[in-house]
């Protein structure tokens, strides 16, 4: 297995606030690997460095054996580096059919209609509700759009920032198996997540954040089945 | 009442001077739509532009609506260097600051105008500045009809653009929802910039539909950008179809104000239904509450 995504000694913040304090994460091809924590550890601040939102202070991001840390925004969704991000942010007076395509604004253009028909048959509510505006859509509709839109950039690794925040369990059940799915599709996928017993479950490694570094890091199961979970994560 | 034979010509000419405003206020609308702020340079963008087609007649002897065609995409060109290279970088990522910087454009132009040409103005002569057409009942008069005609071509032109053009949608999404678009590779200053030019733009189309009929002197790009501002108001800021019903709208009460009212008081009516607007109706007729 190559090491598709490989963040060496990542440093990143805002302002006079340093949040993330040294990081080293890997996700190989295939992989589905998840990051979890609990709310303020720097989970989206992670995201947002990976994407090229916010940049790296320190260390040093490789994405597909190519340095990123200093990329814009465009040039890294352009190498298949693909973030769904927290809170949807979908663009709600845009047709569901619009913000789809949107998704291949700057990678996977030449399959615009096929791709779209791929997202469509993996949720095909998206295809019953395809010219309503997406302002309309409820928050789990509007969080399958955002996975879509971020399936139409044909991405080599999808990050999924917190996809079950807002979801009612039903719908966060649904989710996992999707996510699943788009795994087996191919995709690996960067999960980073504060539902712990479900993100465990689909993952096949998990890394704890807690307070701008790795607590711990291991296989799943060996994850989920460690005391010191519990206390790290839960702080007991 | 009045006898008709008097009030729907002066209702015609309204919808047509209405349609000119309408297409400066939809550039106005556009940049506020998409940019969050109001372009104060759109005036001085309205007032070179008017120097512009003048010269392109007087030195060249190119007709106004020829050089429509030209200065089109070069005031395009003009207003996505504008906001790409100074105003953005100028704003230091505070989208508030890029108000403050159109000000200060629009006082370097319109005295960059001042120097060179002095307060003289100026007109130019087309042979079909006074040709009417006869529709029976009333004359109508044929440089105002072009520039109606006109005007309804540029609004469909730009809403193709914006709802079939992938650029088109990443205007409208960045709009809304600017993080969101960043992360699909949508490069957000290069879509200001676009928005800023297509603008810019809709005043010199503007300009050269003016100029047929009306002057240009250092400031009569101001007259036209405060009613076009109060349209926006009107409409909704940011609204596009409420800039094109506004703008009609204002040009004819505009009209029948000049017929109650007398000429010199043509604009008061504008400027009651603005206070209006501000207190029954603050988000205008097609704005979403704030």
């Amino acid at each position: 297995m190559s090491a598709l995504l490989a963040i060496e000694g990542l440093r990143a913040g805002y302002g006079e606030t340093e949040v993330l304090r040294g990081l080293d994460l890997v996700v190989n091809a295939g992989e589905i690997v998840t990051v979890l924590g609990s709310n303020g550890v720097g989970k989206s601040t992670l995201n947002r460095t990976l994407s090229g939102v916010l940049r790296a202070r320190a260390g040093a991001i490789r994405f597909d054996g190519a340095p990123i840390e200093r990329e814009s925004c465009a040039a890294i969704v352009a190498c298949g580096l693909i973030h769904v991000p927290e809170g949807r942010r979908v663009f709600p007076n845009l047709s569901v059919r619009e913000n789809l395509d949107l998704g291949s604004y700057a990678r996977g253009k030449p399959r615009r209609a096929q791709n779209r028909e791929r997202v469509f048959s993996i949720f095909p509510r998206l295809r019953e509700r395809a010219s309503q505006y997406a302002g309309t859509l409820s928050g789990g509709e509007q969080q399958m759009l955002a996975i879509g839109r971020g399936l139409m950039a044909e991405p080599k690794l999808l990050i999924l920032d917190e996809p079950s925040l807002g979801l009612s369990p039903l719908l966060v059940e649904e989710l996992f198996g999707l996510i699943k799915r788009i795994h087996a599709d191919g995709v690996s996928v960067l999960l980073v997540e504060q539902n712990v017993v479900q993100s465990l479950e689909v993952a096949d490694r998990a890394y704890i954040l807690a307070e701008g570094q790795f607590a711990m890091s291991g296989p799943a199961g060996q994850i989920a089945a460690d005391p010191e979970l519990k206390r790290t994560y839960l702080g007991l | 009442m009045l006898s008709p034979v008097i009030l729907i010509p002066v209702l015609l000419n309204g919808l047509m001077t209405g349609a000119v405003y309408a297409l400066i206020a939809l550039g106005l609308t556009l940049i506020y739509g998409v940019l969050h702020i109001i372009n104060f340079a759109h005036g001085a963008m309205l007032t070179a532009a008017m120097f512009a087609c003048y010269f392109a007649f007087k030195t060249l002897g190119i007709d106004p609506y020829l050089s429509l065609f030209v200065l089109a995409p070069v005031f395009f060109a003009l207003g996505y260097v504008l906001q790409r290279f100074v105003i953005g970088p100028a704003s230091h990522g505070e989208d508030r600051n890029m108000l403050l910087v159109t000000l200060g454009l629009a006082v370097v132009i319109e005295n960059a105008l001042l120097v060179n040409f002095r307060g003289d103005t100026r007109t130019i002569d087309v042979p079909y500045a006074f040709a009417t057409i006869n529709l029976g009942f009333t004359f109508l008069a044929v440089p105002r009809l072009v520039g109606f005609v006109a005007v309804f071509v540029v609004a469909i032109a730009l809403w193709l653009i914006m709802s079939l053009t992938d650029t088109g949608r990443a205007i409208r999404a960045v709009a809304k929802e600017k993080l969101g678009a960043q992360l699909q590779g949508i490069d957000v200053p290069h879509i200001y910039a676009v928005t800023f030019g297509l603008g810019t733009a809709c005043v010199a189309i503007a300009a050269c539909l003016l100029m047929p009929s009306y002057y240009v002197n250092p400031g009569a790009g101001n007259a036209f950008v405060l009613v076009a501002f109060t349209i926006v108001v009107l409409g909704g800021m940011g609204s596009v179809p409420g800039a094109l019903i506004g703008g009609l709208t204002i040009g004819v009460v505009e009209s029948l104000c000049s017929l109650f009212l007398g000429d010199s008081l043509g604009q008061v009516g504008i400027f009651l239904i603005f206070i209006a607007v501000l207190l029954v109706r603050p988000q205008g007729l097609f704005g979403a509450k704030a």
